[in-house]
């Protein structure tokens, strides 16, 4: 695409530039400030990439990285999870999860060690690794509260925090993975994903961009279940205390 | 012989400064009325809270200084709640059991439901499905899986009707006195009280007013006990 096209394409901001002015939505400030902010975060961002991709360096890469999971966990701890020490949690699960799918990926050479590759495949990753722990701890936050009794009663049976969590644990878990699961099984049907969608148009064969997407959504799958079941497992012991009580989330954090 | 021990016990702003004793084999209730601190106090006694200053002994030892999850094993409690796991009837009278690598024999749970005056057909019932009073006594029958030194019940017979009100009743004693178990009884019903117990304590706001034997609490002479006696009447 040329600069020409791009800037013709600036047709779609004035059509519906034009509607809010003509049905005095009061958009018209918010359209604006939309597109020019989209422009200037996505000319960075290509430029970026560019100089990332013509560098060539393994440290433009993994610091690209970092600076993914970085913003990654930021979003997920200001949401406020009421779990003392999430932060380093969330830290610690997307550089797991990061780390491992891209030790299988290029360790088995399922993708090229190649920066235009390894940089959009792990902003996918990081991406996913945070909607979904976003989503697990919204489904504890619920389960939590709702199981509070049986967690006690556990506890006073002899039993360990463990034992006290484990039903609302596989619970969160299994809830926050479905939305993953249920996707995949309507894939394709209804709209085809953005990233094959990308790849046609960018002029790839058809069935090479069926076998990206796929790799990408079983990537989705493990980085679903690793992202539940680590933020899970790391959390749960932080809401009992030494002596075995049960403490549950906090409340001033939120 | 005294086999608990409470000296003087605080805990956030809910209880004050709380010394007393409880006899072992023996049934204490705890009176008082609501918000006093009952459930707290029997929380404490399980490990499940545990005190800002001050201590709860159990033969003469701080609580955290055995080790919790057997002390807690063999002292066992009956929430005000009576909150169950999903599944059956028999998932929640083998929760204890399970929860220590071990599976209740389904003989063994029908001899507990039978216990509780409930049917062994009751085994495969949905605890959704069960009333509120045949969850209370499978909260109890619960209790006794592990054959506990010490029984915590907590207002065990609040959603029950009048018969089954006796039946449990007697059903403590019963169980107290052939397995010669110490029993700590929740309850703000006075002549429930004075049916079952040998001692009571009085708390009310955080504090405990008086302790002693059942038929001399009716006679205290503290003005707030008299009141709460009077009340009941
Ligand atoms: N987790 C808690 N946080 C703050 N306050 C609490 C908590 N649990 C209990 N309280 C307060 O402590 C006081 C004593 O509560 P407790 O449940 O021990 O009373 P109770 O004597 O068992 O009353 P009831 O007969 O209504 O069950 C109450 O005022 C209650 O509101
Ligand atoms: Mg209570």
């Amino acid at each position: 695409m040329s600069f020409a096209q791009l800037a013709l394409s600036l047709i779609f901001v004035a059509i519906p530039l034009g509607l809010a002015l003509y049905l005095k939505l009061g958009l018209e400030k918010d359209i604006i400030i939309a597109t020019v902010r989209s422009i200037i975060q996505l000319l960075i961002v290509g430029y970026i990439l560019t100089f990332v991709f013509e560098s060539d360096s393994v440290i433009f890469i993994i610091l690209m990285i970092l600076l993914m999971i970085a913003a990654a966990s930021q979003n997920v701890v200001k949401k406020g999870s009421g779990i003392p020490g999430i932060t380093l949690i969330i830290i610690f699960t997307l550089v797991v999860v990061e780390a491992v799918t891209m030790g299988i990926l290029l360790g088995f050479s399922i993708i090229p060690a190649e920066p235009e590759q390894i940089i959009p495949i792990s902003g996918m990753v990081v991406g996913n690794c945070m909607v979904l722990s976003l989503l697990f701890l919204n489904k504890l936050k619920d389960e939590l509260n709702y199981s509070e009794e049986v967690i006690e009663l556990i506890l006073s049976l002899g039993g360990e925090p463990k034992d006290a969590v484990s039903r609302s644990l596989k619970s969160s878990i299994r809830t926050s993975m479905i939305p993953t699961i249920e996707a995949q099984k309507t894939m394709g049907l209804v709209q085809l994903p953005g990233m094959m969608s990308g790849l046609i148009i960018g002029g790839a064969d058809p069935f090479e961009a069926v076998m990206y997407q796929l790799l990408i959504l079983f990537l989705i799958l493990t980085t679903a279940a690793m992202a539940s079941v680590m933020v899970g497992y790391l959390s749960y012991p932080k809401l009992f205390n030494k002596r075995l009580q049960y403490i549950g989330l906090t409340q001033s954090e939120q | 012989m005294d086999i608990l021990e409470f000296k003087n016990v605080s805990h956030n702003d809910i209880l004050h400064n709380i010394s007393g004793t409880l006899r072992e084999s023996k049934i204490t209730t705890f009176v008082g009325p609501s918000g006093a601190g009952k459930t707290t106090c029997l929380k404490m006694i399980n490990g499940l809270l545990s005190a800002d200053t001050g201590e709860v002994l159990f033969r003469g030892k701080n609580i955290f200084d055995y080790e919790i999850t057997k002390l807690r094993k063999n002292i066992s409690m009956a929430f005000q709640s009576s909150p169950m796991i999903d599944g059956t009837v028999y998932d929640n009278l083998n929760l204890p059991s399970d929860i220590h690598g071990e599976t209740l024999d389904r003989k063994r749970a029908a001899g507990l439901l039978s216990l509780v005056d409930l049917d062994e057909s009751f085994l495969d019932r949905r605890v959704r499905d069960i009333s509120g009073g045949e969850r209370s006594r499978v909260s109890l029958a619960r209790t006794c899986v592990h054959e506990p030194e010490v029984l915590l019940l907590d207002e065990i017979t609040s959603s029950l009707d009048y018969v089954l009100v006796r039946e449990i009743e007697r059903l403590v004693k019963r169980m107290q006195s052939e397995m010669d178990i110490t029993v700590i009884w929740v309850t703000h019903d006075l002549e429930q009280a004075k049916r079952v117990s040998h001692d009571m304590w009085f708390l009310r706001d955080g504090e405990l007013l008086e302790q002693g034997p059942a038929e001399f609490i009716e006679k205290s002479k503290n003005p707030e006990i008299q009141a709460f006696v009077k009340g009941e009447k």
